[in-house]
């Protein structure tokens, strides 16, 4: 029960970075523009908020930075794929490599320490929070395991994420914005004949994406790790857009995506070294590569199929 | 002002003003970034110069650097060819290091030298080949994408090639994740070697006989996608899928075929790392040269002597990067991985970004 619940514990902190990842390509995805960018939004954010944390000494503003920097890359993105019908694969690749490429830069020129930034002031942090009546319920059987040891004593930006789901759900299913993000990106020549502006839905969508990877790489700089190291996100973003397509482009089952993915992961730190009986030690690299493989043989149709909206990665010109 | 149109500047135009004047942008933008983190941008540019081609050491490192570049460029230009924007270079020339290692480490008591050596080039490509045919076929049996199953299988490569060389392929007794030394049977022989058989005299250096590779397989692949039937029908498929398919080409086994080929160029990337230079296998031998390909690919526009002269800029660029970090701390690797990104974006992404600005120009001379 104990080691049940501290996997599940765990489960919940690798999961946020990739769920918030996961919806912010949902936004992209949804409206048409494809998105294998969330791992250098996530970069960028995670070292703006924690420069950000660092120099104001508040995890807030460091938010707030994250999500500009990300946000920023959102709009370039943007800009190559809606007003110049560039190809959105190639500008995609060149944010994640212009993120990993000017955050150690800047790094090492603002604070010397190799490209990281140094350990964050305990101000500058966002600390977990215990949730009310937690220490009077910890001692009732079942709930209190579940209440004050797993749901309480994560950070606010959980908590968020908690909320940001059924929010992002609701926005893209029953919003009157939902209904035309999902119509662009299925068919934006009949949005256009509707009278909606396709370039306009897409700028707001990526908007939304980079408010989105904002959170994500500030959670793991300003709250996870407490400082931002070279490379953190190691992959996280790539993950979060396998979800995504683990997911079939919705976010509930996107959702469900990030926490398999993140379960996965809780467990393999933990069967590190440990022979587990009837198989032995299974190496890590094993259960690594699970989402990966499971990415690949579901987009090769032989798990499910997985359908994207119809006109990503296509650029829209209006037909005259 | 209208963006993203089909260029109409005469193709001269489009295959050397365009290219220079995305790469000046890249530049500047990096010539920004160094002036604000408080360093002369002209200095360090006159820095980075004389570090990749103002001494002989320096020149044999760019070059080396360069021959690498160049398989992994060839090798996306290809799949570009057939319409698919392979990034799974990495992987491939990962898994081409896989290849190289397996022959190498089972034959290099027995076989001499000259067997050895193709032997491990065949295994090289074979790998390769197989690890891109995997998505290849993936996309056109089972239509899913070719960017995300790539990019899924550089994941998968390194996870897999971090098991094989941790647990199996160790030196026995050895703390560090590599193999043991390749015997001297399998090394590619040096440039220094070859030019003192013709009684040249240049230092030692990395640079090797691959290097020669890299020019064969440049000019065989200008004659293979220009003027063979397979390369007409290669082009075709990555214009117009439809229009090839009802003219009767066979777009399954192009794809296939393309992306296989596109893995066996990656895979050769293996051979100039790892039997030309460091001789024994490691776990970062790739170390990026794989997206570095994507970059070259764009900014040499897909054709083999602007893939040549892109991968010669970064292989200079990666070499007088490193004199550059020597004498300004502050100025690192990372710096070329930015300008890398910033390539990708002008040359790539951004590709005709300029010509609506210049096309005027062209215009009045008619």
């Amino acid at each position: 029960m104990d080691q049940l619940i501290s996997v599940l514990d765990s489960t919940i902190r690798v999961a946020t970075p990739l769920v918030l990842a996961s919806l912010a390509g949902l936004f992209s995805e949804r409206s048409g523009v494809v998105d294998i960018s969330l791992e250098g939004k996530m970069l960028a954010a995670a070292f703006a908020s924690a420069a950000a944390a660092y120099m104001t000494q508040n995890p807030w503003i460091g938010l707030c930075a994250g999500m500009m920097a990300a946000v920023m890359l959102a709009m370039l993105h943007a800009f190559v794929s809606v007003t110049y019908n560039g190809n959105q694969l190639i500008s995609g690749m060149a944010v994640n490599t212009i993120a990993s490429g000017i955050t150690p830069v800047l790094g090492l020129a603002w604070f010397q320490q190799g490209g990281n930034s140094p350990q964050l002031p305990d101000a500058g942090r966002f600390h977990e929070i215990t949730l009310p009546f937690a220490e009077q319920l910890a001692d009732v059987p079942v709930i209190g395991a579940l209440y004050s040891r797993l749901l309480s004593g994560h950070s606010i930006l959980v908590y968020l994420t908690i909320l940001i789901i059924p929010v992002v759900t609701w926005f893209i299913y029953k919003s009157r914005f939902g209904l035309r993000l999902r119509a662009v990106g299925e068919n934006p020549h009949a949005a256009d004949t509707a009278g909606i502006s396709v370039a306009r839905i897409r700028y707001i969508a990526l908007f939304w994406n980079g408010m989105l990877c904002g959170m994500a790489g500030t959670f793991l700089s300003v709250y996870q790790t407490g400082a931002f190291i070279k490379e953190m996100t190691a992959g996280k973003g790539f993950l979060a857009l396998a979800a995504l397509i683990f997911g079939k482009w919705r976010p509930v089952q996107a959702v469900i995506g990030c926490l398999l993915f993140a379960f996965a992961d809780a467990i393999q730190i933990r069967l590190e070294g440990v022979a587990v009986p009837g198989i032995g030690i299974i190496p890590s690299q094993f259960i690594a590569v699970i989402p990966y493989v499971l990415t690949v043989l579901l987009l090769a149709g032989f798990v499910g199929r997985a359908i994207a909206p119809k006109s990503i990665g296509i650029p829209f010109v209006k037909s005259r | 002002m209208k963006f993203g149109q089909p260029s109409t500047l005469p193709r001269w135009a489009q295959l050397t003003v365009l290219p220079a004047l995305n790469l000046m942008a890249a530049l500047l933008v990096t010539a920004l970034v160094t002036w604000l983190i408080g360093e002369n941008p002209l200095e360090c540019l006159e820095i980075l110069v004389k570090g990749a081609v103002g001494y002989g050491e320096g020149i044999g490192y760019t070059l080396f650097y360069t021959t690498s570049f160049v398989f992994t460029g060839l090798a996306v230009a290809t799949a570009f060819h057939a319409g698919m924007f392979n990034i799974g270079a990495e992987g491939q020339a990962y898994l081409g290091g896989l290849g190289v290692t397996l022959v190498v480490l089972a034959f290099d008591t027995v076989l001499p030298a000259p067997l050895m050596v193709t032997l491990a080039i065949l295994a090289s490509m074979l790998f390769g080949a197989a690890w891109a045919f995997i998505p290849g076929w993936l996309q056109a049996r089972r239509g899913s994408h070719i960017v995300v199953t790539t990019m899924m299988f550089n994941f998968i490569a390194s996870s897999l090639m971090l098991y094989l060389i941790g647990h199996l392929l160790i030196e026995p007794g050895s703390q560090n994740p590599t193999t043991r030394e390749f015997g001297a049977s399998s090394w590619v022989s040096s440039m220094q070697a070859i030019a003192a058989s013709v009684g040249l005299d240049i230092p030692a250096t990395p640079l090797n006989a691959s290097f020669i590779l890299a020019i064969v397989a440049s000019v065989l692949f200008y004659i293979v996608v220009w003027h063979t039937r397979w390369g007409f029908q290669l082009r075709t498929v990555g214009v117009n899928d439809k229009a090839a398919r009802y003219a009767g080409i066979n777009v399954t086994l192009v794809i296939l075929l393309a992306m296989c080929v596109s893995g066996a160029l990656s895979g050769l990337a293996a051979v100039n790392e790892l039997l030309g230079s460091t001789h024994r296998m490691n776990v970062a031998f790739t170390n990026g040269i794989g997206f570095v390909g994507v970059a070259v690919a764009l900014m040499g526009r897909n054709h083999p002597v602007g893939i040549f002269l892109s991968a010669l800029l970064f292989g200079a660029l990666t070499q007088g990067g490193l004199d550059l970090s020597f004498e300004k701390p502050v100025i690192t690797r990372e710096m070329i991985i930015f300008i890398q990104g910033l390539i990708i974006l002008f040359c790539g992404a951004l590709e005709n970004l300029f010509e609506p600005f210049i096309a005027p120009l062209f215009k009045r001379r008619k």
